[in-house]
């Protein structure tokens, strides 16, 4: 058997677009390899997201009550719903928790593993994985040597294609069994926004929206667009707003559909964070800056004058 | 505490970047310690600073890798391991994780710390692996770290905001930004750096079992899509063409 095994996501108990674009890509490789597709999701409610994913190809859905998220309570489960799948190919989020369990998973099936995969085809019956190395400036393409063959994928990297699977519901027995680090406490005030990390549309502001006092601008373009608010470096340093929102180097590595950079001159370092984005929209009253080399759209205006009339516009259009 | 700091090299990010067909052209880059791989190793000497023990820096690489390690001497560690791979390519996390969990072992370090990813090929996955192969706890995106004896209470990053957690030594740690502000090495340190010991490891010493990945090839980032610059009389003009050209062209809002 080459079958594809998937690991999907959710997020306050709403289905996370990756688990489609994996399970989309996943159908891809088991069709070109001649597989099954299973998708696992850590949930004790799996028939609620069963007909989603079976319409873009899974051939069965697979719940496992693994509790709340710990590295190695999930890596445990997965890895046991591996053993009993035994599949050619599996198929994890480059998310948070992705990157996590990932890794182990990985060492305990003995498995190669590429992760922040981009592009995923196959040659030869095995996966090539293509993934952004050098912060953008080269891509690399792997193919991984051993049984099991292990990639995480960055969101938003996969089309999400209609195609229906058996879509067959299963309830998985795997337990998290021991888990070593004890979660104590959470602090989510930053939570009911939209992540940088899964975002479509990312809205960011830099240097040049001139404080903190100034961000109810971005953000009100942020909140029209359903994007997440993005800052650079400089923002972040001088204290305007906290380090979970920085994009760059030392932030958070985004490949949304579009970006759109308010007041950012581009660093190359900032460019290293957001470059894959599909669509880069800059507004920057600094016509020589060098975010304007990768601007799919370049505005040299005022971002104080240009960002609220955009928000205007976009209420208008978007109802 | 025996403490381990994982140190790697990687190209500065202003570094131009010319594309081999399975490795890059190393001629002109310029190399630096990977910017999360500076908060382990500062973490490291602030551990052994209230707890006592020593902190050793261990780098996997080519011989250049030393320099990285000349660097970790003069911040303050105690000890530096060079695990010299020649044809190293830095891709294989699975490879690098065993041959680092094997010395790591066999050094019977309490604490492993490296960055929360390298920022050459931004997997991380490394200092996880090492944990599952030493059969330890982890804590990843570390921002706040507190040992009382065997236990430890860390702060980490979280989606959405940051976490508490308690687990205990031995353990393996993943620095985030904001875990601690790395300190500039003095003068005196890089003075002194250049003479101490630089112990070498070669990889059939560590027993790792092999490479897992194959490398098919390299290539340069795909074409952006090109880009052009708006006119407009005013931000109202503006505004309405790249309300249209976000929804018409390129049909992503």
């Amino acid at each position: 058997m080459a079958d594809v095994l998937v690991v999907g996501e959710l997020k306050n108990g709403e289905l996370k677009k990756i688990s489609k674009e994996l399970t989309s890509a996943g159908r891809k490789i088991a069709d070109a390899i001649g597989g099954k597709v299973h998708t696992v999701l850590i949930t004790d409610n799996v028939d609620a997201f069963a007909g989603d994913l079976k319409a873009v190809g899974a051939d069965a859905v697979i719940g496992a009550n693994l509790g709340e998220f710990s590295p190695e309570g999930y890596a445990n489960g997965i890895f046991a719903i591996i053993q009993e799948k035994k599949p050619a190919v599996v198929l994890m989020p480059h998310s948070a928790q992705g990157k996590e369990y990932s890794a182990r998973v990985a060492i305990k099936a003995n498995a190669g593993i590429v992760a922040d995969a981009v592009g995923l085809s196959v040659d030869g019956g095995k996966v090539v994985a293509k993934k952004p190395i050098y912060s953008g400036k080269a891509y690399a393409n792997f193919k991984v040597s051993s049984e099991i063959q292990m990639f995480t994928v960055r969101a938003n990297s996969q089309e999400v294609t209609p195609k229906d699977g058996a879509g067959a519901v299963e309830k998985s027995g795997a337990s998290a069994g021991e888990v070593r680090t004890k979660s104590i406490s959470k602090d989510l005030s930053g939570g009911n926004k939209v992540q940088l990390a899964d975002a479509s549309i990312i809205v960011s502001g830099g240097r040049g929206i001139k404080g903190p006092e100034n961000w109810p601008i971005i953000q009100d373009l942020a909140d029209t667009l359903g994007a997440a608010l993005g800052a650079s470096r400089a923002t972040v340093d001088a204290g305007w707003i906290s380090h979970s929102h920085q994009v760059g180097q030392t932030g958070k590595t985004v490949s949304p559909n579009c970006y759109i950079a308010c007041g950012i001159s581009g660093a190359i370092q900032h460019l290293a964070g957001m470059g894959s984005s599909k669509y880069i929209v800059a507004i920057n009253k600094d016509g020589d800056a060098p975010i304007f080399k990768v601007a799919t759209y370049g505005v040299v205006a005022d971002l104080f004058e240009v960002v609220p009339a955009l928000t205007s516009e976009f209420k208008k259009v978007l109802g | 505490m025996k403490i381990v700091v994982l140190v790697k090299q990687v190209p500065d990010t202003e570094t131009n970047i010319k594309v081999g067909d399975k490795s890059i052209n190393e001629a002109g880059v310029k190399w630096i310690i990977s910017p999360y791989d500076e908060f382990a190793i500062e973490e490291g000497i602030r551990i052994r600073e209230k707890s006592g023990g020593e902190v050793i820096a261990v780098s996997l690489g080519p011989d250049r890798a030393v320099e990285a390690l000349r660097t970790a001497y003069a911040m303050g560690v105690d000890r530096a391991i060079h695990v010299k791979v020649d044809d190293y390519v830095t891709f294989d996390s699975t490879y690098t994780s065993e041959l680092l969990a094997n010395l790591i072992k066999a050094e019977n370090a309490d604490v492993v710390i490296g960055g929360r990813q390298s920022i050459d090929t931004d997997s991380s996955q490394v200092v996880v692996q090492i944990a599952e192969r030493l059969n330890v706890p982890h804590v990843a995106m570390a921002l706040k770290l507190e040992f009382d004896g065997n236990k430890v209470t860390a702060t980490r990053e979280i989606e959405g905001g940051t976490e508490v957690v308690e687990t205990s030594a031995p353990l393996a740690v993943t620095a985030q930004k904001g875990l601690n502000e790395p300190r500039y090495p003095s003068l005196k340190g890089i003075m002194s750096a250049k003479k101490k010991p630089v112990d070498v490891k070669k990889p059939e010493e560590l027993g790792a079992t092999g490479s897992k990945l194959e490398v098919v090839s390299l290539e340069p980032p795909p074409p952006r899509i090109a880009g052009r610059k708006l006119e407009a009389a005013d931000a109202q003009g503006f505004a309405s063409q790249l309300v249209k050209a976000l929804r018409e062209e390129a049909k992503v809002i």
